[in-house]
């Protein structure tokens, strides 16, 4: 499933990222990697951006950009 | 001179120390091979000047933001002679891969943990020695906001800065392939050094978010946060705003003016109405600056910032901007310049640019004088509310219109990935600084280009010497007959016109404009401006000023933000045909309803 579609209070295990360099690059400095474990703490109304959280860091990204990184629970 | 630069993540406190290290002596400056500018200061260290640069905060060596060419590129054409590597303790695990990409370029540097203070606080431990041991190379604890650590820090930079480096490799892209090996590295560091618990305890932050955050609470609380912000910032810079322009009144009658009072007439005025005036509409805008910057560094220190991205986003993304810009629109309705200046958060170019064209539609203060004199001379008591009421959508209107039409030109291509840092108290010094730093730049950039506005404005309306100031024989009123059939369609009268021209440079004198226009002021003007025009003119005339360019503070401002006279000449363009056109459907639609 995808990172999207988690649900808050949710833990998954990331799978794999399928997104441009850039974007992948920009993910992977903050510490999306495959075989890490990620929760998701909230969505916002309205399909708006979701709060995640790695290790340590929380993260808010964009649903389209959540669409593109897979995950198993 | 030689030369230190900061590096690091965003996030880890680097711009505190940066003010911490330069105090106030930072300058904006340009550096070869990077086409941004950069902040850097001189201080004296041991015996010797030492400059020192603040670089963008980068997540990735070998990463493509624009932020990271800009790093990498500064290095390549400006081997510093010492890199501090600033990197946020609470995060060392995540972190400690730049320091790692860093190592292998072969820099002299020295890495400073900031934020040792939250670290221990989250029951973070770092072994500060084990570690060095384990890179080879000086790592120091600090807390940069409060000072601990500093003093050995500053010791060891300036003995550090003693060795010649080594040099810079070419192949900085080369390194691209070493990131497994840094992965390695990372845990085997992390493994002797650092004991993270396994679950970080349910913080404050955490607490706060649940509320801030919360799925229906989150955003009426948002717009109340803005709402005291707001009130806030007019409650105590109005009355500021209002004692500067006295003082400069005082000063004009009780020294300039006996100054001067031996030159010709025409030269007076020039000097008295142009130039000094001028020098009194950019110190009116000081106090207005520096608390609203006050104000946005509590909001953006505090990490309120990245949660107002959070809730506004939805909404926001649909017209091509983000929650940021949401913000700065906001605060635009206080005054458009500090909320120009405010996008600088926004690390994309051109979402900054489609909130800069977005920003000048916002009802400011200044607009709002207008439109109550206005609307109190032209409408019942029970009408006028509504009408000011009616600006306001207008001005919400035109904003999201624009974004609409525009967003495809300014592509957002920065993906939303955004950090969200914990809660934090800011600093006084921290919040001093950065309006003092805002104040500085607008001073620095705007006041040339706004006195030479307000002399320009100042010729139009008085010359010819034979014409009566501010009448149909000046060139402002030749420039107001020679645009009346343009103005005709939209029920402007050549009377206003000149008013508008006024309005050019602040809608704070488009009344003044007016008494001057009429000859008469207060009262007896509104009882004028009542006999001469009806509602359907009236309104026109409002919708206009409402929508083209707000002043030329704002003009400025925009120039100097997007570094572009395209931009600037484009922004101008659009408000004015969109001014005019709004202008012109209302008033036509008007009449030909009958009104």
């Amino acid at each position: 499933m995808t990172l999207s579609s988690m649900n808050p209070g949710e833990i998954a295990t990331i799978v794999s990222i399928h997104t441009d360099e850039s974007l992948h690059q920009r993910l992977l400095a903050m510490g999306f990697r495959v075989g890490k474990h990620i929760e998701l703490i909230r969505k916002a109304r309205f399909s708006g951006p979701l709060q995640v959280r790695i290790g340590t860091t929380d993260i808010l990204l964009r649903k389209a950009e959540a669409e593109k990184i897979m995950v198993q629970v | 001179m030689k030369s230190i630069a900061l590096l690091g993540m965003p996030n880890t406190g680097k711009s505190t120390l940066f003010n911490r290290l330069t105090g106030s002596t930072s300058r904006v400056g340009n550096w070869p091979g990077i086409t941004v500018e950069l902040l850097s200061g001189k201080i004296l260290l041991g015996n010797d000047m030492v400059e020192i640069i603040d670089l963008p905060g980068i997540y990735d060596m070998h990463g493509f933001s624009e932020d990271e060419q800009v790093v990498r590129h500064f290095l390549h054409d400006n081997v510093p002679d010492l890199a501090l590597i600033v990197l946020n303790a609470t995060q060392i695990e995540r972190q400690l891969s730049l320091l790692l990409q860093l190592k292998q370029f072969n820099l002299n540097m020295i890495v400073l943990l900031n934020m040792a203070d939250e670290a221990k606080k989250l029951g973070i431990t770092i072994d500060a020695a084990k570690m060095s041991a384990a890179l080879g190379m000086p790592i120091f604890l600090l807390s940069a906001k409060y000072g601990n650590g500093y003093p050995e820090a500053l010791q060891a930079i300036t003995k550090a800065l003693r060795y010649s480096t080594p040099g810079m490799p070419e192949t900085v892209r080369s390194q691209l392939e070493q990131d497994e090996h840094i992965e390695r590295e990372m845990s085997r560091v992390l493994q002797q050094s650092v004991q993270i618990p396994v679950h970080l305890s349910d913080n404050l932050t955490t607490r706060l978010d649940q509320v801030m955050l919360h799925p229906w609470l989150g955003l009426p609380i948002f717009f109340g946060i803005m709402y005291l912000l707001f009130q806030a910032i007019f409650f105590f810079g109005q009355p500021l705003q209002v004692g500067v322009s006295e003082l400069f009144g005082w000063l004009r009658e009780t020294t300039i003016a006996p100054l001067l009072g031996s030159l010709p007439a025409a030269l007076q005025g020039l000097l008295l109405d142009g130039v000094y005036n001028g020098i009194a509409t950019v110190a009116a805008f000081v106090p207005l600056i520096v608390l609203f910057f006050l104000f946005m560094a509590i909001v953006e220190d505090t990490g309120y910032l990245s949660r107002a991205a959070f809730l506004m986003d939805a909404l926001m993304a649909r017209m091509g901007l983000d929650g940021r810009s949401f913000v700065m629109l906001l605060m635009g309705f206080g005054c458009n310049v500090p909320a120009l200046m405010g996008t600088r958060v926004m690390r994309s170019r051109s979402l900054r640019l489609l909130s800069m064209l977005v920003i000048p539609f916002s009802l400011c203060s200044a607009r709002l004088q207008v439109f109550v004199f206005i609307s109190a001379a032209l409408f019942s008591p029970k009408a006028a509310p509504l009408v000011l009421f009616s600006l306001y959508l207008f001005s919400f209107a035109s904003a999201i219109l624009t974004a609409l039409l525009f967003k495809r030109y300014y592509p957002n291509n920065e993906p939303f990935v955004l950090e969200l840092p914990p809660y934090r108290f800011p600093t006084l010094r921290q919040m001093v600084m950065r309006g003092w730093h805002e104040v500085y730049q607008f001073l620095h950039r705007a006041s040339k280009f706004i006195v030479a506005g307000v002399v320009l404005v100042w010729l139009l309306t008085n010359l010819p010497p034979s014409a009566v100031p501010a009448s149909a024989d000046t060139w402002a009123g030749m420039l107001g007959a020679w645009l009346h059939p343009v103005f005709a369609p939209i029920g402007i009268t050549p009377d206003l016109t000149i008013a508008l021209i006024f309005g050019f440079v602040a809608k704070e004198i488009v009344i003044g404009s007016l008494a001057v226009i009429y000859g008469m002021s207060g009262q007896a003007l509104s009882g004028a401006l009542a006999l001469q025009l009806d509602w359907v003119q009236a309104y026109s005339f409002m919708l206009f000023t409402l929508i083209y360019t707000p002043c030329l503070s704002t003009i400025a401002t925009l120039r100097n933000e997007s570094k572009s006279i395209g931009f600037m000449w484009f922004s101008i363009v659009w408000s004015l045909a969109l001014a005019w056109l709004l202008s012109f459907l209302f008033y036509q639609g008007a009449r030909a309803l009958g009104y």
